[in-house]
C-alpha cells in the first residue's frame, strides 16, 4: 500500500528538482564533488607516497618500491603492535558487552527513581573531550600501579565504550515488544529460560552492531591510549603518533607505509560493520535522550 | 493436566504509585466458564488478567485454585494460557517453534511434543504455514498462532487480553466464533478482557463490568443488557440517552417522569420517590417515531441498513438519539415515544 | 513493618533485584570516570604552592595559558558552524532516495574512522608546499608562490572539516528523514514554495537536531589535540587547550595544573553545549511525524 502510495510522489520529486533548482543542485553537488576530490587527495597522496622511491616537487614519486612496508614492518616491531591493538579492542569491546548490555535492559525495560540521572551519568563520558577525564584518569591509575599497561589502556578504553554500548542498546531493547518476554513466562519459561532462549537470540542482532562500533571506535581512539598507554602496550593509532611526532628520525615513507595498513585495517573492520549497520547509525553515537 | 472445580479471586487489589488500578476484585470462576473483563480503557481490567496470570504482584487479598493458593506463585508457575493484545510471538521462532516453546519448557518427550503441536496447528487450520516466522503471517494468522501456543499447554485457565483489537472489522466477527468454538470444544475456562461490549455479551458466560478500578456490577448477558445496575453501565451497555429528569408520580411499578423537554414513564432501578432528580436511561432501538408522544426537532439522519439513525433535539434543546422506519428531513418535526418498561430510571443510589 | 511488605513497597516504586544488573555498569562509570574526575578536581585544588585556587590562578594570570582557551574556541567553533551549516542545504536536496546513496553516506564514514592521526598525515602531504594542492593551484596559475596551509591554523582547520563535516552531514541526514515528507507535500498543496516549506516547516522541525548535531561536532572539534600537534603549530597559533593541559601534566609534571587545565576545558565545553540545548529547550521538540 505505501509502496505503491510512495513511487509516484519520488518520481514527482525528482521531476521537480530538475526543473527548478538547478543552480543550487549545481551548487551542492559543486561542494560534495569538491570535498570528496581534496578527500581522495589527502588519502591518495599517503598511498602515493607509501609506495613511491623518491618524491621531490613532482606530481609522481620517481620510482615505485614496497620496500617502505618491509622497513615500517621492521622498523617499528608492527606485529607486536597489531597484537597489543587487538588485543585492547577484543577487551574492550567484551567487557563493554558484557557490562552495558545488562544495564541497557534495565534502562530499557523499567523506570524507577533516579533514572534520569543514571541515564545522565552514563551520557557524560561521551559527551566530555576524553582529554579532559583522561588526565586524571591516568593520573588515578598511575598511582594504582595500572597504567603503562594493557589493564590500564582497557580499563580507560572502558570509559566511553561501555556509556556507548548502553545508548546504542537501549533504543534496541525498547523496540522489542515486552509482552513477548511475559509471554514465554506464561508458556512456562524461567527467568534464565527466557533469557537463554527468547532475549538472546533476538538481541544478536543489536550486540553485534554494538560490537562493531565499540571496536572501530576502540581502534581509532587516540587520546585515552596515548595517555594510559607504556611502551609495550601502544595501539596503531598512538604508535603512527609517536613516529609522526618524531618526524626526521624515521622515513616519512614509511611512516605513510604504515599509516596504509591502518587505513586499510580500518577499512576491513568498516566494510564488515557497514554490513551490520546503517553508515548514518555509525555516527548517531548519542540516541536522543528517551524521555 | 492440572484442572480445578473454581478459581477464587478475594479482594485483589493492586495500586499503581499511591491510586488504586483495581480496588478490591473479589470473583469466582467455576471450571468451563467464559468470562468477561469490561470497562473503558484504564478502568482496571487488564490490571486484573495480569494479577491472575501472575505478571504483576498483588498489593492485598488472595487467589485461590480449590484450596491452593496462587498468588504467591510466579506466572511459569501458574499452569495458565494467555494470549495477548500484541500477539506477542516470538519473532525469531518458526510458527511451529512457538506452538510447541511451552510444551519443551515442561520438558515433555520429544514424540508428545510433535504430537500435540501438530494437534494444536491443525486446530487453528494453520498446516500450510508451519514453517513461516510470524512476520510472514496476515493479522488473523498471528493471532491464531497465539491462541495455539496458548491452548497447546492445556492450561487449567486462558487469559485473554483485548486479543481481537488489532484485526479489522470482518476478521474480527470470524475470530470471535473461532474463539467460542475453541473453548467450548477444548473445554476450555476463559477469562477474556476487552472494552468491546458486543464482543463481551456474544461470548462471555458471565460478565464483570469495571470503572475506576472497582466492580460495577457482574451478571449474564442478559442481566447486563436488560438490567444494568447503574447508569455508567447502562451507558456501556448501549443506553446512548441518557437524560436527567424528575419524578412526577409513583404508580406500582412505574413512575412518571418529565425534565430536558420530556414526559415519559419508565421502570426504576433501586428505590426512588415523587420529586427524585433521576437518570433516564433508554436505548436508541427503544425510542421510536410515532404518531403520538413527544415533539423534537430532527437534527441529523443517518442511513444504516434496515433502520434509519436520528438525532433529534427537544425543545430544551437535550439531544436525543432514536430509530425511525421512514426518512425524516433535517429541521422536520416529530413525535417520539418508549415503552415504560425500556425506559430505565436511575435515582440517587444508582446514578 | 515486615520485610516482605518493605519489599513489596520499593518494589510498587521500580525498585528491585532486578536493578542489580545496572550494577556493574554504574561501578564502571563511578570508578573509571567520576572517581578520577572527583579525584582530579580535589587534585586541582592542592597545588605545590599558591593555596587553594593556585592552579586556577597560575592558568589565568599567564596569558600563554590563558589564551588557549581562545585558540580552540577559534578553531572550534568555526569548525562547528561551518560543518553544520554546510550540511544542512546538501543533506536537504539528498534527503530523498536517489542512486548512489548508500554508496555516498559509506564514502563519507571514512574519513570518520580515519580518525585525526591519519587525517593530519594526509594533510601534510596533500597541502604541504609541494604537495598536489599547491601543485594545482600554482599551475592552474592562481597563486605563483606556494600558499601555506599547514603547520598553523589552516592545517588544523581542515583536519577539523575532513573529519567533522561526514559526521555532521550524516547525523543531519537522519533527522531530515525522521520527518514525515508528507508534512512537505502538505505544505505544497497549501500553495507553498519550496524554499518556504524549508524555512517554515522542515527548519523549525529540524532545529533540535541541529542543536545536537551541532553540540556533537564542537565536542569532536574541542577536544582536538593530535592534529593540532601534527599539522598545526603546537607551540603557538593552534596551542589548544587540551595540549596546554598535556603538557602540564606529562611533561612539566605538574599534575595539579593538569588537572586544573581538564577542569576548565570541561567547563568551558559544558558551558557551550548547556547554551546551545538552553536555547533547543525553547524550540519545539516533539514528534517530527516520521520513522524514528
Amino acid at each position: 500500500m505505501t509502496a505503491t502510495l510512495e513511487k509516484p510522489a519520488a518520481a514527482v520529486e525528482t521531476r521537480r528538482k530538475r526543473i527548478v533548482a538547478s543552480p543550487g543542485a549545481w551548487l551542492v553537488w559543486g561542494a560534495v564533488a569538491f570535498f570528496f576530490v581534496n578527500l581522495a587527495g589527502v588519502i591518495g597522496s599517503v598511498v602515493v607516497n607509501s609506495f613511491g622511491e623518491r618524491w621531490f616537487d613532482t606530481w609522481l614519486p620517481s620510482g615505485w618500491t614496497t620496500q617502505w612496508y618491509a622497513s615500517a614492518w621492521n622498523e617499528f616491531g608492527l606485529f607486536p603492535i597489531l597484537v597489543v591493538t587487538l588485543e585492547v579492542a577484543l577487551l574492550v569491546v567484551a567487557i563493554s558487552v558484557l557490562v552495558g548490555v545488562p544495564a541497557s535492559y534495565v534502562l530499557a525495560r523499567r523506570s524507577f527513581p533516579g533514572r534520569r540521572l543514571v541515564y545522565l551519568l552514563f551520557l557524560l563520558p561521551i559527551l566530555m573531550p576524553p582529554i579532559t577525564y583522561g588526565i586524571p584518569l591516568a593520573t588515578v591509575l598511575y598511582k594504582y600501579g595500572l597504567a603503562g599497561h594493557l589493564a590500564g589502556v582497557v580499563l580507560a578504553n572502558l570509559v566511553p565504550s561501555i556509556p556507548f554500548v548502553i545508548l546504542t542498546m537501549t533504543p534496541f531493547i525498547e523496540q522489542i515488544d515486552p509482552a513477548v518476554e511475559r509471554a514465554a513466562r506464561m508458556c512456562g519459561a524461567r527467568t534464565w529460560q527466557v533469557f537463554l532462549r527468547i532475549l538472546s537470540p533476538l538481541l544478536v542482532p543489536g550486540i553485534l552492531a554494538a560490537s562493531i562500533l565499540v571496536l572501530v571506535r576502540t581502534v581509532g581512539m587516540f587520546e585515552l591510549t596515548f595517555l594510559t598507554a607504556g611502551p609495550d602496550s601502544q595501539t596503531l593509532v598512538v604508535a603512527l603518533y609517536y613516529s609522526m611526532s618524531a618526524a626526521g628520525i624515521r622515513a616519512q615513507q614509511s611512516v605513510d607505509a604504515m599509516a596504509v595498513m591502518y587505513t586499510a585495517s580500518m577499512l576491513v573492520l568498516l566494510v564488515v560493520a557497514l554490513r551490520f549497520v546503517n553508515p548514518t547509525q555509525l555516527v548517531a553515537r548519542v540516541k536522543e535522550d528517551p524521555d | 493436566m492440572t484442572t480445578f472445580s473454581e478459581l477464587r479471586l478475594d479482594g485483589v487489589r493492586r495500586r499503581f504509585g499511591g491510586k488504586d488500578a483495581l480496588a478490591g476484585l473479589s470473583l469466582t470462576i467455576r471450571r468451563g466458564e467464559f468470562i468477561a473483563l469490561l470497562g473503558p480503557s484504564g478502568c482496571g481490567k487488564s490490571t486484573a488478567l495480569n494479577c491472575l496470570a501472575g505478571l504483576l504482584p498483588l498489593t492485598e487479598g488472595s487467589i485461590w485454585q480449590d484450596g491452593d493458593r496462587l498468588d504467591t506463585l510466579p506466572p511459569e508457575r501458574r499452569g495458565f494460557g494467555m494470549v495477548f493484545q500484541s500477539y506477542a510471538l516470538f519473532p525469531h521462532l518458526s510458527v511451529r517453534k512457538n506452538i510447541s516453546f511451552g510444551l519443551q519448557m515442561r520438558r515433555l518427550p520429544r514424540d508428545e511434543v510433535r504430537r500435540r503441536t501438530d494437534e494444536a496447528i491443525k486446530l487453528v487450520r494453520l498446516e500450510e504455514h508451519a514453517r513461516k516466522l510470524p512476520g510472514q503471517l496476515s493479522g488473523g494468522q498471528q493471532q491464531r498462532v497465539a491462541i495455539a501456543r496458548a491452548v497447546v499447554l492445556e492450561p487449567s485457565l486462558v487469559l485473554m487480553d483485548e486479543p481481537l483489537s488489532n484485526l479489522d472489522a470482518k476478521l474480527r466477527l470470524e475470530m470471535r466464533t473461532e474463539i467460542r468454538r475453541l473453548h467450548q470444544s477444548l473445554g476450555l475456562t476463559t477469562v477474556y478482557v476487552t472494552h468491546d461490549q458486543e464482543e463481551a455479551l456474544s461470548l462471555a458466560d458471565r460478565l464483570v463490568v469495571l470503572r475506576d478500578g472497582r466492580v460495577e456490577q457482574i451478571g449474564t448477558p442478559e442481566e447486563l443488557h436488560n438490567r444494568p445496575a447503574n447508569r455508567h453501565v447502562a451507558d456501556f451497555m448501549g443506553y446512548r440517552n441518557l437524560v436527567p429528569m424528575r419524578v412526577k408520580a409513583v404508580h406500582g411499578d412505574t413512575v412518571a417522569l418529565d425534565g430536558s423537554g420530556l414526559t415519559l414513564e419508565g421502570t426504576p432501578v433501586g428505590p426512588v420517590a415523587a420529586g427524585d432528580e433521576v437518570v433516564a436511561g433508554i436505548r436508541p432501538e427503544d425510542l421510536r417515531a410515532g404518531p403520538h408522544g413527544v415533539p423534537v426537532t430532527v437534527e441529523v439522519v443517518e442511513y444504516q441498513g434496515r433502520e434509519l439513525a436520528v438525532e433529534a433535539r427537544t425543545e430544551e434543546g437535550v439531544a436525543l438519539f432514536l430509530r425511525a422506519a421512514e426518512r425524516p428531513a433535517p429541521g422536520d418535526r416529530i413525535t417520539v415515544t418508549a415503552a415504560p418498561s425500556r425506559v430505565l430510571v436511575f435515582g440517587a443510589g444508582t446514578r | 513493618m515486615t520485610r516482605a511488605a518493605l519489599r513489596h513497597r520499593l518494589a510498587e516504586r521500580g525498585i528491585d533485584r532486578q536493578l542489580l544488573l545496572l550494577a556493574p555498569a554504574l561501578a564502571c562509570v563511578l570508578a573509571l570516570f567520576v572517581y578520577p574526575f572527583a579525584y582530579g578536581i580535589g587534585l586541582s585544588f592542592q597545588p605545590a604552592e599558591g593555596g587553594v585556587l593556585g592552579a586556577y590562578r597560575t592558568f589565568f594570570t599567564d596569558a600563554y595559558q590563558r589564551d588557549t582557551i581562545a585558540t580552540t574556541l577559534g578553531l572550534a567553533l568555526p569548525a562547528a558552524i561551518l560543518n553544520v551549516a554546510a550540511s544542512v542545504p546538501i543533506a536537504y536536496r539528498m534527503r530523498g532516495r536517489f542512486r548512489g546513496k548508500r554508496l555516498l553516506t559509506t564514502v563519507l564514514v571514512v574519513p570518520i574512522t580515519l580518525g585525526t592521526v591519519l587525517t593530519a598525515e594526509g594533510l601534510l602531504n596533500y597541502l604541504g608546499p609541494t604537495g598536489w594542492f599547491n601543485r594545482t593551484l600554482i599551475s592552474v596559475g592562481l597563486t605563483d608562490a606556494p600558499v601555506r596551509l599547514t603547520n598553523n591554523y589552516w592545517g588544523v582547520f581542515f583536519s577539523l572539516v575532513i573529519t567533522g563535516f561526514p559526521f555532521a552531514f550524516l547525523l543531519i541526514l537522519s533527522y531530515l528523514s525522521g520527518i514525515d515528507p508528507t508534512l512537505d507535500r502538505a505544505a505544497a498543496t497549501l500553495g507553498a514554495p519550496w524554499w518556504q516549506r524549508f524555512r517554515r516547516i522542515t527548519l523549525p522541525l529540524l532545529a533540535p537536531g541541529l542543536a545536537t548535531t551541532f553540540c556533537l561536532t564542537f565536542v569532536l572539534a574541542f577536544s582536538v589535540f593530535p592534529s593540532a600537534v601534527l599539522v598545526g603549530d603546537p607551540a603557538g597559533e593552534t596551542r589548544v587547550i587540551s595540549i596546554a593541559a598535556y603538557h602540564a601534566a606529562y611533561e612539566v609534571y605538574d599534575y595539579p595544573l593538569g588537572s586544573a587545565i581538564a577542569v576548565i576545558m570541561g567547563l568551558v565545553e559544558l558551558a557551550v553545549v548547556a547554551v546551545v540545548l538552553g536555547l533547543r529547550s525553547l524550540l519545539y521538540t516533539g514528534s517530527t511525524g516520521g520513522k524514528g
